[in-house]
């Protein structure tokens, strides 16, 4: 047996190393280690609770508004504050542009310049991804880059600026839009559709958003254009499909409340991919375990942890902790949204595949951002002028709230509790820390090292192409695993 | 750059302990993308950690070939805090794949790079990443707050002759940080373009306020009193923009924005020990006085012009501050049939 490390781990949002076990170069056991602790939840005590918004969004800067977001939402869920439905939409739409930004950014900016990579130079594509893919310089990045600018636009109109807004609050948001607004909002919106239409479809995006079956998919690998499709072929030929399966239990806190009626636009619960079955989401299965973690303290749920470092923890390996639901390590993320809500084909394909996978976890998010962008125009038009934009949340000087929301990469909590108007405990689980979670005091694995396990390095050792796919399927944002 | 042969000019991105919010902003600049404004100005980024192709040893390699001078390197890029913790080890930030820190790293590069720019507040003097309790032991490179000092010490300067170049801000407009290095690749960039705390004058010369789109509540103190108020946020929502060195309201953000300009506090990002504040969002107040008042102006100056522009306030000004939208247009000429003179 042979043991890798593999790190510096780029294309992903902060520091990731992982430690191999390897035998006839296959993995058999994998560790992953979050090398950076900043300390969020250590400063986020004894603060007045508005400085969370300042602080908790600061966590992250490629999702600065998912933790803005989830923090406004524990401080709604403490104060029992209702958003202005203006406010609710505004939200959304900031959130929404944050999260297309971060798929698209994956897919153009860290995930597909692996297969631009030397190890591929055999294959009949690889002149012509090469050419469109191969990092910084390829033709995707050049045309893509503008269009992320764009879109961020909307940050603009709605937030100030991005990453880092201070607009978000438990009430709404703090800048109203009046028509002028509203019309540059859907011109921003008109702009991005067109170009996404063109280049990573070459299709409606309805067309997208209603496929129904791995069939479908097929289809548009077999005749389609545009980036989507040529990901859909790569994914075949390499056999993306069997590559990085998933733990079996995907979950999702549900996304875009106050957007769609009473519910959010995606719903939330678990879902299980081995029996096809779903499941109602119950907070209080959560819990976090620190056994492998730099971290004193042992298993127990959010709200009662405590953080503090230590470093010479023995069996520690990561900064981050061990999420675990009812016991199991679960997977979030796109493809954990689209199956818990019910996507048609995003079922369809996981359950033909087996697991999720590098391929439908990437599917799951060209999925998504074809569903979420024709949402984000129809929340325009219900904008009101005129109407609040933020009400104004009184707040009890003692008490505690949970905010549960969807970051791009899955669910993202903040458990929050205060006395005499001050934060006495603040807990923060992140969606990396369940993907990329370590193991828990049962010497389970986190999804990530589960995924791992069995992976060829095809004679590459620690640079294996497959390993970098499975990573980077995931999209993991380190900064968020152990803040 | 027609006519000019460009002399290309290759920057080494690290990330200390960084939200990566600075990447973020920096991809959102030029309108052709980063990549291409960048290529136009001779600027190679050898290596960054978000964006290229190279991982795992192949880094490796480029990066000892700096430290040990057989890759020239004319500027290393940090964004995030320099965590030192614990006792100066900078073991709670280790480089994946290196078993050292990025403290080692960082103070093994810059001492080969022709310039050193600290990207963003974290990597210019701490930031929020150094709020009490900083459980890191987080450094700027070149500051530790306002006291010279950091991961890299007062005396550093480049083999260029500049101390560490601050591109502050949390996170700094794209422009700044673009800007300032086009600034240093065309060799235009001097010492005494360069703050005391080694921000670059072009945008650390203007105050956050100047431009800002409240200015006449401002002038007239009709204060905004709830989130989403059109009035001005010095009285009593924070706003230290008044206190603040940037030119955030003479450029836009995201196309449009701005802090001010969505609804809320500028909380002095530019400045080191920005983090050090409690309550950012309520004013901090001394028998109703706001304790921050404007850079150079005497506070019974000030007192006596907000008295004198309260008193004087037009209507329009006073209702429209208290409202999300504005209630009382401007008046119309009465030539166009309505009361009041235009304006
Ligand atoms: S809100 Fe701030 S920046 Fe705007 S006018 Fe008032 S003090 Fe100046
Ligand atoms: S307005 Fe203030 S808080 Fe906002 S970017 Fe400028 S200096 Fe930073």
């Amino acid at each position: 047996m042979s043991r890798i490390v593999v790190g510096p781990f780029n294309r992903v949002e902060g520091d990731l190393e992982l430690k191999l076990d390897a035998e006839d170069d296959r993995v058999v056991a994998a560790r992953v280690t979050t090398p950076l602790y900043r300390g969020f939840e250590q400063i986020l005590i004894g603060r007045p609770i508005a400085d969370a918004l300042v602080i908790a969004p600061r966590i992250c800067g490629i999702c600065s508004v998912s933790q803005s977001l989830a923090a406004a939402s524990a401080s709604a869920a403490f104060s029992g504050t209702t958003p202005a439905p203006n406010g609710a939409l505004t939200t959304a739409l900031a959130h929404a542009a944050e999260n297309l930004a971060d798929h698209l950014s994956h897919f153009y900016l860290f995930f597909m310049p692996d297969f631009a990579r030397a190890d591929y130079a055999g294959r009949p594509w690889a002149g012509e991804i090469g050419a469109r893919f191969t990092a910084m310089k390829g033709t995707a990045a050049a045309e893509f880059l503008p269009v992320r600018t764009r879109l961020l636009e909307i940050m603009g109109l709605v937030a100030g600026k991005w990453p880092h807004s201070l607009a978000f609050r438990a009430g709404g948001t703090t800048r109203a839009l009046d028509l002028g607004g509203k019309a540059r909002a859907r011109a921003i919106l008109a702009d991005v559709r067109a170009a996404l239409e063109r280049t990573l479809f070459a299709a409606p995006l309805e067309a997208i958003a209603e496929i129904a079956s791995a069939e479908d998919l097929d289809r548009i690998a077999a005749r389609g254009d545009g980036d989507f499709a040529e990901f859909l072929r790569l994914a075949d030929d390499l056999d993306l499909h069997r590559l990085g399966p998933g733990p079996g239990m995907v979950m999702s806190y549900g996304a875009y409340p106050g957007t769609a009626g009473s519910g959010p636009l995606f719903a939330a619960g678990l879902f299980d991919t081995t029996t096809g079955t779903r499941a109602p989401l119950v907070p209080g299965h959560i819990v976090e375990d620190p056994a492998h973690s730099w971290l004193a303290g042992e298993a127990g749920p959010p709200a009662r942890a405590e953080t503090q470092p230590d470093i010479d923890r023995a069996d520690a390996y990561s900064w981050a902790r061990a999420p675990r639901y009812d016991g199991h390590a679960v997977e979030v993320g796109a493809v954990a949204r689209q199956l818990v809500d019910g996507h048609p084909a995003i079922r369809a394909l996981v359950a033909r595949d087996g697991a999720t996978s590098v391929a439908s976890r990437v599917v799951a998010r060209l999925v998504e951002i074809a569903r979420v962008l024709p949402a984000m125009e129809t929340w325009i038009g219900r904008i009101t002028p005129g109407d609040p934009f933020c009400t104004v949340a009184t707040e009890p000087s003692d008490g505690s709230g949970v905010g549960l929301i969807e970051a791009a990469r899955g669910g993202l909590g903040h458990w929050m509790t205060v006395r005499g108007g001050r934060i006495t405990r603040y807990q923060i689980v992140a969606p990396t820390t369940w993907n990329f979670s370590p193991r828990d005091g049962g010497g389970n694995p986190g999804p990530l090292e589960r995924a791992l396990e069995g992976t060829t390095l095809a004679g590459r050792g620690a640079r294996a192409a497959a390993i970098q796919h499975v990573v980077r399927s995931f999209d993991p944002c380190m900064v968020c695993t152990a803040h | 750059m027609s006519g000019e042969t460009v002399k290309r000019f290759n920057v080494l991105w690290l990330q200390a302990g960084a939200c990566g919010g600075c990447t973020m902003a920096f991809l959102d600049h030029g309108r052709r993308g980063v990549f291409a404004e960048l290529d136009a100005f001779g600027i190679d980024l050898l290596w960054h950690p978000s964006l290229s192709e190279a991982t795992g040893d192949e880094v490796v390699a480029i990066l000892d070939g700096i430290a040990e001078g057989r890759i020239p390197l004319d500027a290393l890029v940090v964004e995030g805090t320099v965590l030192t913790a614990p006792n100066g080890t900078g073991r709670f930030q280790m480089l994946a794949g290196t078993g050292a820190s990025l403290l080692d790293w960082i103070r093994r590069l810059a001492a080969r790079a022709r310039h050193t720019v600290a990207v963003g507040s974290c990597a210019a003097f701490g930031g929020i990443p150094v709020a009490s309790p900083d459980p890191g032991e987080g450094v700027g490179l070149q500051f530790e707050g306002i006291e010279r000092g950091g991961a890299l010490g007062a005396g550093h300067r480049g083999a260029g002759g500049l101390p560490v170049v601050a591109v502050a801000g949390c996170a700094p407009h794209p422009g700044w940080i673009v800007e300032t290095l086009i600034a240093l690749a065309s060799g235009e960039l001097g010492a005494g373009d360069l703050d005391p705390l080694g921000r670059p004058k072009f945008f650390a010369d203007h105050l956050a306020h100047h431009g800002c789109s409240r200015n006449e509540f401002y002038e007239f103190k009709a204060s905004a009193e709830t989130a989403s108020d059109r009035g001005c946020l010095m009285e009593h929502l924070g706003c230290k923009a008044t206190q603040a060195v940037g030119d955030c309201n003479q450029r836009r953000w995201n196309g449009s924005g701005s802090c001010t300009d969505g609804g809320y506090a500028c909380i002095a990002c530019t400045s080191p020990e920005f983090e050090r504040a409690r309550g950012f969002l309520a004013t901090p107040k001394i028998a109703g006085i706001p304790v921050g008042l404007p850079l150079d102006m005497p506070k019974a100056w000030f007192m006596a012009l907000a008295a004198l522009s309260k008193s004087a306030t037009p209507k329009r000004v006073r209702l429209n501050a208290l409202k999300d939208h504005v209630v009382v247009p401007p008046g119309r000429a009465k030539r166009w049939g309505a009361e009041g003179g235009e304006g």
